[in-house]
């Protein structure tokens, strides 16, 4: 039907029990935000993937044009130097 | 023997049966749910509802003590021999009567699980505790469609003041007590149905007056399920849920 609403995208981010950061799994479709948590729970930690949800509606997320990847990403290629592997890490530095 | 000759075993058979016809109806959505998200919440809940199920279902087996195993129990059972509430068996109607039933009937489950970790039966407290959580979510999930759409457009909510005015009588069978009940809460099985009904009114007509619902008159039909006579829906619905077991007897994956 062409006058339905469609519910809007969100965006699903799942913090796994070891994890410690949020990492983007996949989208849904939900009326609201509450709804959009439910349903992450249902369709994405079917099998204890995360402990922690974290839910965006798509339309929000401002995101880099693929057309602009070369201006933006390319002249980093060869500045090796920016690389802390000439570094030694005292083992007290977690995770970098 | 039969079950019905021993409380104890009716008792646990009432809770089974009413997590496994409800599991089963809520399956039947499986692939045509109102949209992919919840159908698979939908479908997750029939899932805990099963698992329910088949730890009380092998419970009341292991009493009964006649070799019967929870798959004799589901697939080699006729209607009168299942005792879940009407209410269960329903048939699934529209999205809005589909949610508002299992939201009754898991609602009426929270406020039991709460209390029988204190029974006697130690599997049963058991079953109870592990399924306390999973019911709490339930409850929520269910709860929140019976919000959103009673209090929602003109339509949804005309659908389910429509699905309370059908299914509200039912509920009044999860009240009753009768011989079995007695039974059990004078071995202190669990608690007398009847003093469920108060902790259950409590948690549920708050949400039905928020959902804009009017919540009907009490009227004095009372269903008869958990005695074993039922609506002709459950023939229904264990021809189709039997038939595989019994066309292919003892097979396995």
């Amino acid at each position: 039907m062409s006058d339905r609403k469609e519910w809007p995208l969100w965006e699903v981010f799942l913090r796994s029990k070891a994890g410690l950061d949020h990492k983007h799994c996949g989208s849904l479709h939900a009326a609201d935000g509450a709804m959009a948590l439910q349903m992450a729970r249902d369709v994405y930690t079917r099998r204890q993937e995360g402990v922690s949800i974290w839910v965006v509606r798509a339309d929000q997320i401002v995101a880099s044009a693929p057309d602009d990847k070369a201006a933006l990403f390319d002249p980093m290629a060869d500045k090796i130097y920016r690389h802390p592997t000439f570094y030694e890490l005292p083992d007290e530095v977690n995770h970098m | 023997m039969n079950a019905a000759t021993n409380p104890h075993v009716n008792y646990i058979l009432r809770l089974a049966d009413g997590s496994l016809v409800l599991a089963q109806r809520l399956s039947e959505l499986c692939g045509k749910g109102p949209a992919l998200e919840p159908d698979i919440a939908l479908t997750n809940i029939a899932l805990d509802l099963l698992g329910q199920a088949r730890l009380l279902l092998s419970h009341a087996g292991t009493l009964e003590g006649q070799g019967r195993d929870e798959d004799a129990l589901a697939y080699w059972r006729d209607a009168k021999d299942f005792l879940n509430p009407t209410l269960c068996e329903l048939p699934n109607g529209d999205f809005a009567q589909t949610c508002l039933r299992a939201y009754c009937y898991v609602s009426w489950q929270a406020v039991l699980w709460a209390q029988l970790p204190q029974s006697s039966d130690a599997a049963l407290a058991a079953i109870a505790a592990k399924s306390c959580k999973e019911t709490r979510y339930h409850c929520e999930h269910l709860g929140d469609w019976v919000l959103r759409l009673g209090d929602g457009t003109a339509e949804s909510h005309a659908r389910m003041q429509r699905a309370l005015d059908y299914l509200y009588p039912y509920t009044n069978e999860l009240f009753d007590s009768d011989a079995t009940d007695e039974a059990a809460a004078a071995a202190g099985l669990g608690p007398l149905p009847s003093t469920l009904a108060a902790d259950w009114q409590a948690q549920v007509l708050p949400l039905l007056t928020e959902a804009t619902l009017s919540v009907p008159a009490t009227v004095p039909f009372h269903s008869t399920g958990r005695r074993g006579v039922h609506s002709e829906a459950l023939g229904h619905l264990l021809g189709e849920m039997q038939v595989v077991a019994r066309a292919h007897p003892g097979a396995h994956w």
